[in-house]
């Protein structure tokens, strides 16, 4: 490996990659039985942070920036005039391994940009995780993506050497893809999804039966979609991630607030902020579908269309539905205390178990960690002292917000500056 | 504040040591008993002090105890928080016993106890740290080809990350060195065994030098750097986030920060 050529190539193409967010290194099942190298067994692990707070747990690179393809959103698109690179397989394998030994990585995370054809791409990343599975013993984590219209026999490969497999839906509307990748269709990013989908069913049946039968992708599926790029609303967006959770059992769905990196006049320009609290909502609604048991038309309906920015979705939902509430805290089951604003499913739990021994008052709530500024309108527990008038939702939400200080601020409430 | 009628139990500092004082307070029926490390004893005019020394049949007697009347989840609550190094937490420690062993139902859960919850907090702030250390650790290969690490974490995390460590690294020699306690693991391949070295006075744990480090060492920390640097988009900077999830105290050792 010679150091200076990687050098540069390295550079090149983390750069092309890091607009791909997923990071996500937890939910495998591969142990370290054989005396090798690495292990991917439960949680996963952020060895760092870069300087935008954003985790750093796998080696993030393309294979190639190459591209045939012309996608607007795309840094990589073959019409934008940048430096093109691309790795040879040893040196991937190389620096995978030299950087999880140091410590530094959970794995590799492979995509590539379209060279020649998909099928010629796809077997190229395939021959990386083949490799370091086969050749390093490497039992570190392993993401690959899925390259739109790769074969089956190429997708069913790579399931059998990566941990988790992807392909980003990028825009979430057909609309939207229409115009900013017109050479690309939906069905092509489905039909590699559907294959996995029915790969790891068939896996999991056949483990039943044959203890050894070879694993496959055991953390599952994710995809991502590009926020703010194409006018699309909230309710579109997680329309579209419920749609893809339900029908090919994704275990993520990210958002990625776009980035401009372009002056096609159909996208926001250069300079334009990145919609990062808008993203930081939807992840919000995300994690109420996947974890807090809402269906995503409670929270984003013909009504609603966008989240409402200044408040979080599960309060904003609170809100609209005032007659559900109080809860008490004592009694609720836990559905219902996990639809109480300022209780997150840790305090759920803490509640369910410590109410067992005693009836809960404020100052255990809060020592426990409740968020009491906006859950005490909400609750009633073992204390005279509740919230007694009767507020509407808009009266209730400017009384919350008074009270409270948001860490976006400063993104909410735009203040001219005259001295700067 | 110690009190004439009380009573200071001082121990070497280990889980066991601890245990054993438990074991002593239960067989004199004592009250009013304070446990404290060795090396944190205050002389005192007041009470009595008494050195109690380890002894692995007591601690043992002890953990079969608590076995019975706490859950897997309490127990490992009860040695993390320990780890702590905390001054008193000696005395949480055994008020949380105490409560446990006089129950009839298990108390873990019981999170408005404010011993209960103080123990599952400081518990769960060692368990932070031990989930930091198996981030933040950064091998180096030496020139003997061993992969070295030095750190510093704010609890004594070491046993807690040693399995973690020997599964992952089966197939090369690594020493994690704690310099603050002056002890560390080494893996020969085969076992992990507690060392303690005596590191040249012209070691500084903060650089890479030749002297003692290979040369493609500094090579592969480059390309990490680079690396770094390239996967950050700079139009989403927030600086208040990255310093949240690594702490300036940690940048030292952290390869990638010492550009």
């Amino acid at each position: 490996m010679s150091f200076e050529r990687t050098q540069e190539k390295l550079k090149i193409l983390a750069d092309a990659a890091k607009y791909d967010v997923s990071c996500a290194s937890s939910g495998s099942k591969r142990s370290n039985s054989s005396k090798g190298l690495g292990d991917a067994t439960g949680m996963g692990i952020c060895h760092s942070y870069t300087e935008d707070g954003r985790c750093v747990s796998l080696l993030k690179i393309l294979l190639t920036n190459y591209c045939i393809f012309d996608c607007a959103y795309c840094v990589t698109r073959k019409s934008n005039d940048i430096k093109r690179a691309a790795f040879q397989v040893q040196e991937v394998v190389d620096l995978t391994i030299n950087f999880y030994r140091r410590n530094y990585i959970e794995g590799l995370f492979l995509s590539s940009g379209i060279f020649k054809s998909a099928d010629y791409t796809m077997e190229r990343l395939v021959a990386v995780a083949k490799k370091l599975r086969l050749e390093e013993n490497f039992h570190g984590y392993i993401h690959l993506k899925s390259i739109p219209g790769a074969s089956d026999e190429l997708m069913k490969e790579a399931g059998l050497y990566a941990d988790r497999l992807s392909v980003n839906i990028e825009i979430p509307t057909k609309e939207g893809l229409k115009l900013l990748a017109p050479e690309k269709n939906r069905e092509d990013f489905i039909k590699p999804m559907v294959k996995v989908k029915n790969e790891i069913i068939l896996y999991n049946s056949e483990k039943k039966l044959i203890k050894s039968t070879p694993k496959f992708a055991p953390a599952g599926q994710s995809t991502q979609m590009i926020i703010g790029a194409s006018g699309e609303s909230d309710q579109q967006i997680m329309w579209t991630s419920n749609y893809f959770y339900k029908k090919f059992n994704l275990k993520r769905v990210y958002y990625s607030g776009y980035i401009p990196i372009s002056y096609d006049s159909r996208l926001p320009q250069i300079g334009t902020a990145v919609p990062m609290l808008r993203e930081n909502r939807l992840y919000q609604t995300d994690w109420l579908m996947r974890f807090y048991g809402f269906e995503v038309h409670e929270i984003l309906n013909n009504d609603h269309q966008n989240l409402d920015l200044e408040v979080d979705p599960k309060l904003g939902w609170a809100l609209r539905n005032l007659e559900q509430f109080p809860v008490d805290v004592n009694k609720a089951d836990k559905r219902m205390l996990a639809r109480v604003p300022g209780l997150g499913m840790k305090s759920v739990y803490k509640i369910l178990q410590a109410r067992r021994f005693r009836n809960l008052n404020w100052e255990h709530l809060q020592k426990m960690g409740v968020a009491l500024n906006r859950a005490k309108y909400f609750l009633i527990c073992q204390s005279r002292d509740f919230e007694r008038r009767d507020l509407t939702g808009p009266q209730l939400k400017s009384l919350i917000l008074q009270n409270s200080t948001s860490k976006y601020q400063k993104i909410l409430s735009p203040q001219l500056s005259l001295f700067e | 504040m110690i009190l004439p009628q009380d009573y200071t139990l001082v121990y070497d500092g280990t889980f066991d040591g601890f245990l054993t004082c438990v074991f002593h307070l239960y067989d004199l029926k004592l009250k009013q008993v304070h446990i404290q490390r060795k090396i944190h004893v205050q002389e005192s005019l007041f009470g009595t002090s008494e050195e109690v020394l380890t002894d692995l049949e007591k601690s043992d007697r002890v953990w079969k105890g608590i076995k019975k009347k706490t859950s897997a989840k309490g127990r490992s609550r009860l040695y993390y928080a320990f780890l702590s190094e905390q001054e008193q937490i000696e005395n949480l420690l055994l008020r949380y016993i105490q409560y446990a062993l006089k129950s009839t139902m298990l108390i873990d859960a019981d999170f408005a106890n404010q011993d209960v919850l103080k123990v599952t907090q400081v518990a769960k702030s060692v368990g932070r740290e031990k989930h930091r250390m198996e981030a933040f650790v950064r091998f180096r290969l030496t020139k003997d080809g061993l992969y070295f690490a030095n750190i510093e974490p704010d609890f004594d995390v070491l046993p807690l990350i040693s399995a973690h460590f020997k599964r992952r690294y089966a197939d090369q020699k690594w020493v994690i060195y704690d310099l603050k306690r002056n002890y560390g693991l080494f893996y020969d391949l085969e076992n992990v065994d507690i060392i303690n070295l005596s590191l040249p006075d012209d070691f500084d744990a903060t650089k890479t030098t030749s002297d003692f480090f290979a040369t493609e060492e500094l090579e592969f920390q480059t390309l990490w750097q680079d690396y770094f640097e390239s996967t950050n988009i700079p139009s989403r900077k927030n600086m208040k986030l990255h310093i949240q999830h690594v702490p300036k105290r940690y940048w030292k050792y952290l390869s990638e920060k010492l550009r």
